[in-house]
């Protein structure tokens, strides 16, 4: 096991390269220039270039790109081109928010997802199974910030119960997190209950009711261990989409975490920003697919570690 | 002898989106205590069904049980209630499945699927006692009570079954459903399993249907056998009055010309023509007829009533007299 | 001893083809088919819009009509420059539903390419295809659109090619284990015994085989294709304003739906029940190619 968990880290390195090689290539090499940008439209042919050799944009892209990575390696992912500030210090006081913002959507998904998905299946064919399947769709059809901003009207607006943007307390969370955490949410409930009924019909949970178990007990001892291994995999995929979506959440919701930070600097080409978000991001997401396909060898005993390789 | 399990007359249907599927019709059988009865018929013939019917497991929703009763040592069990059929399952009648592949769960580790029996009908025993019946059950089906914290991933298809066969026998049930036990396994397992049952079935004296479309395994296994055809038995009598070959039914007629006979000189098999009747779709007549080289228009008119041609032996045919002697 | 007889219970019945019962059975499913109806009744509205809505109307400012609520002239009301949300809805459902199409539709075809060679001929063509994939797979697609977007600018052409590059990978992937699970099939190995050429098994047993999950996948990705254009455009850095689009149109509107609600609403119903009738078709559609799948 630890043997793997190493192979898999060692193996986390040329993707965050490549990503990283591939995003400072297409920024870089795509038309506009930079220099001209941070410094304004009354900038000088001379001051663009002194700007530009202070930023070692004159420098070939690859040597740029090789410079970039070393420095990141020692923690030093640079200085804004339009604020000046560090942006590794900037980063250390977002990251926690867009982290918790995560962790917590995440949370709810499974909380609440998987019992209404189990509940769903169990009442198959019956009112509540049809009820959870239509908000399960409608709630994965809708637009992540248009549901936040329905949120805002109807819970902050309206009935005035919870903050409508900003951070603070636990209360600042709720709309956010639910919002980010929706989709995720209706697509466990939806994977749960397909996966359970699937399972209810194999011949396994047959053998268990043939024993003379309890149907409550079919279910929970039998049944919903398996049918909750492909819920895992799914959850290590939500966590990809969590990260992309919180671009969005922060948005709506003017949440201080690197979402909001990186379309800004998207939008002005503030290439150190984006960079150190692509790195994070990449590498939350990669330890987290890690740490899914090491609870899922726990829950399945048939998955040997090692000989499956995506 | 008593019997232990009386089917009368039962009628069972699956609903589809396109059809209905007359899956029983008019199914009857009786096993008495302590014998082992052959159940020999084509797939789709509803023994699986019969099976799933007993333990009151026939998919819900799909399934339904339209006439009929079924009585186990005496009581009704399409009337248990849902505790008194737990009571049943598992400790009175267990059941093995034909696919030992997909019969275990497969996060469970073996030795706690066959406990698990034991906790749920022998609350009384301490958990070293369970301990020592699930090792003890291991050993008898020749498995080394070690390999129980195993996975059944990490057991061949013969050692699954062989689990699947420890698991029906723990709680020392009555009555034992063997489903094509064998079915899924090589040629070579398949009698060493059949014997294991054999032994066990003696040890605990239970009684035992033992379905397969293998006659030869129900010549060597089962004391008497009954021949299903879509949905109702056909034939039933004692494996001598059934394998003398003198009054059967035109069905088994076909099944025993299915064999090839080394000591005969006849240069080919003779194979049963055409398709079992679409269970869709049934003949009002003997299901049978289509296929049937001595069919006359009253087989086409009317089902055949069940005639006991000899004390004992059965027979669901218009050409068959009480006693008689058939054609 | 083993005298296994032949396993088959069919029987001459009224044969129906394939693609009927495949009808039958999606006719069958309730929501499946209204889906198919308002998808399509979306798509002739919108596709249709320059016949019987006057452009114009979508650019058309006047401040004296600002904020009007909707009313028999102003059907969905009108925003703060006093702009028609009808039109700007019917036209903006053009850009939505076919940038939705066409990106799909570039993701789905380099998809069965890249997937079907990575599955096809395995070795090193996998190794590269699927450690490209698993680069492009190490960051949420929307973030990947977000930098491409970034450096090639605003424009409907290179937010098509910024969402397409984002689908590609998992649209790979599907394809290339479909393709490797359908290769170890017994019936294409009886192929490869009839001397039945690489190619030959690749499209004459492989793809037809794999299409319906294909199909089925893209109709749900198009659901998320939409989100995501939606997305892109509520950030700011979809397509350049004039020309509205669902998501930019309630991005514009943001800072005044507190007091105007409708202008959140409407476009954001648009393209929930856009989405849902994706959806629905999607599972109809699974379910009436598979009827094993069927609950």
């Amino acid at each position: 096991m630890i043997k793997y968990t190493l192979r898999r880290l060692l193996l986390m390195i040329p993707v965050i390269l490549g990503i990283t090689f591939l995003v400072f290539f297409i920024l870089l090499a795509s038309p506009g220039n930079v220099a001209q940008m941070v410094l304004g439209p009354e900038a000088t042919a001379e001051d663009i270039a002194m700007k530009e050799h202070d930023l070692g944009l004159d420098q070939p892209i690859v040597v740029q790109y090789i410079k970039y990575m070393w420095n990141a390696l020692h923690g030093d992912f640079g200085t804004s081109w339009f604020q000046n500030f560090n942006v590794m210090e900037e980063f250390s006081h977002r990251i926690p928010y867009t982290l918790s913002l995560g962790f917590l959507a995440i949370g709810w998904a499974c909380v609440l997802g998987i019992p209404i998905g189990i509940i769903a299946a169990v009442r198959h064919n019956h009112m509540t199974d049809y009820v959870v399947t239509f908000f399960s769709l409608l709630l994965s059809s809708a637009p992540a910030f248009w549901l936040g901003m329905m949120y805002q009207l109807f819970f902050a607006q309206k009935l005035g119960w919870l903050p409508a943007s900003g951070v603070g307390s636990f209360k600042y969370y709720i709309l956010p997190s639910l919002s980010l955490g929706g989709g995720i949410l209706a697509s466990n409930a939806r994977t749960t209950r397909t996966w359970l009924l699937d399972v209810i019909r194999s011949d396994y949970v047959r053998t268990a009711r043939a024993k003379g178990n309890k149907e409550s007990t079919v279910i929970v001892k039998h049944a919903l261990r398996n049918s909750l291994l492909p819920v895992i995999t799914q959850i290590g995929v939500s966590f990809s989409i969590i990260m992309g979506g919180s671009v969005i959440t922060e948005t709506v919701y003017a949440f201080p975490g690197i979402g909001s930070f990186l379309i800004n600097a998207v939008k002005t080409k503030d290439i150190p920003i984006v960079m150190a978000c692509i790195v994070v991001v990449a590498v939350i997401v990669g330890l987290t697919n890690l740490v899914v396909d090491l609870l899922y060898a726990v829950v399945d005993p048939r998955v040997q570690l090692g000989s499956k390789k995506g | 002898m008593e019997n232990l399990l009386e089917i009368k007359d039962l009628y069972v249907n699956y609903e589809t989106d396109e059809s209905v599927v007359h899956a029983l019709n008019g199914f009857t059988l009786n096993v008495k205590k302590g014998e082992t009865l052959g159940l020999v018929g084509e797939t789709g013939a509803g023994k699986t069904t019969m099976c799933l019917s007993v333990l009151r497991l026939l998919p819900e929703g799909v399934s339904k049980v339209e006439g009929g009763s079924i009585q186990y040592d005496g009581k009704d069990v399409l009337s248990m209630n849902k505790s008194e059929l737990r009571q049943m399952r598992g400790a009175q009648i267990s059941m093995i499945f034909q696919d030992p592949m997909t019969s275990l769960n497969p996060v469970m580790r073996v030795g706690d699927q066959i406990k698990e029996v034991l906790s749920l009908h022998n609350p009384e025993l301490s958990d070293k006692q369970k301990d020592e019946r699930v090792d003890d059950i291991l050993k008898l089906v020749g498995i080394s009570p070690d390999r129980k914290d195993q996975f059944p991933h990490q057991f061949s298809g013969g050692m699954k079954q062989r689990v699947v066969i420890a698991m029906a026998l723990v709680a020392e049930p009555q009555l034992l459903l063997a489903d094509e036990p064998t079915t899924a396994l090589d040629v070579t397992i398949q009698a060493q399993i059949l014997a294991l049952m054999k032994q066990l079935k003696e040890k605990f004296d239970s009684s035992m249907i033992l379905i397969t479309h293998d006659l030869g395994i129900v010549a060597e296994f089962c004391d008497s056998v009954a021949i299903v055809y879509a949905g109702e038995v056909i034939e039933t009598g004692s494996i001598e009055q059934v394998f003398e070959r003198t009054k059967n039914h035109p069905y088994t007629e076909g099944l025993f010309n299915c064999i090839p006979d080394l000591t005969s000189h006849a240069a080919r098999l003779t194979p049963i023509p055409g398709y079992m009747a679409d269970p869709t779709n049934l003949p009002t007549g003997c299901k049978f007829a289509d296929r049937c080289g001595r069919c006359i228009d009253k087989c086409r008119q009317a089902a055949p009533e069940m005639v006991e041609v000899d004390p004992g032996h059965f027979v669901k045919c218009n050409q068959m007299e009480k006693g008689g002697s058939g054609l | 001893m083993d005298m296994k007889k032949e396993k088959t219970t069919s029987s001459p019945q009224k044969k129906k083809s394939q693609a009927q019962l495949i009808l039958i059975r999606f006719t069958k499913n309730k929501l499946a088919v209204i889906g198919l109806i308002v998808l399509v009744a979306l798509m002739l509205t919108s596709l249709t819009a320059p016949l019987w809505l006057d452009y114009s109307k979508v650019t058309h400012q006047s401040v004296r009509e600002s904020f009007q609520t909707p009313n028999a002239e102003h059907w969905f009301g009108t925003d703060q420059f006093g702009r028609d949300l009808f039109a700007r809805v019917i036209y903006g459902g053009r850009i939505s539903l076919f940038a939705g199409l066409v990106t799909i539709g570039i993701a789905f075809l380099l998809g069965i390419i890249l997937g079907g060679a990575a599955g096809f001929f395995g070795g090193a063509v996998d190794t590269v295809i699927m450690r490209f994939t698993d680069i492009l797979m190490s960051v949420p697609g929307i973030l990947l659109s977000i930098s491409i977007v970034a450096a090639l600018g605003q424009g409907l052409f290179k937010m098509l090619i910024a969402l397409s590059v984002s689908l590609i990978p998992r649209q790979a992937r599907t394809v290339r284990s479909a393709v490797i699970t359908m290769r170890g099939q017994e019936f294409v190995e009886a192929a490869r015994t009839y001397g039945c050429s690489n190619f030959g098994i690749l499209f004459r047993y492989i793809i037809p085989n794999v299409l319906g999950p294909l199909i089925v996948g893209v109709m749900m990705g198009l659901g998320g294709v939409i989100l995501q254009i939606a997305s892109l455009g509520y950030l700011g850095i979809g397509i350049a304003p004039p020309t509205p689009e669902w998501g930019t149109i309630i991005s514009e509107n943001q800072a005044n739906i507190m007091y105007h609600m409708y202008l959140g609403i409407i476009p954001g119903l648009f393209i929930m029940i856009a989405v849902l009738s994706l959806n629905f078709v999607g599972d109809g559609l699974r379910d009436a190619l598979d009827p094993k799948m069927k609950n």
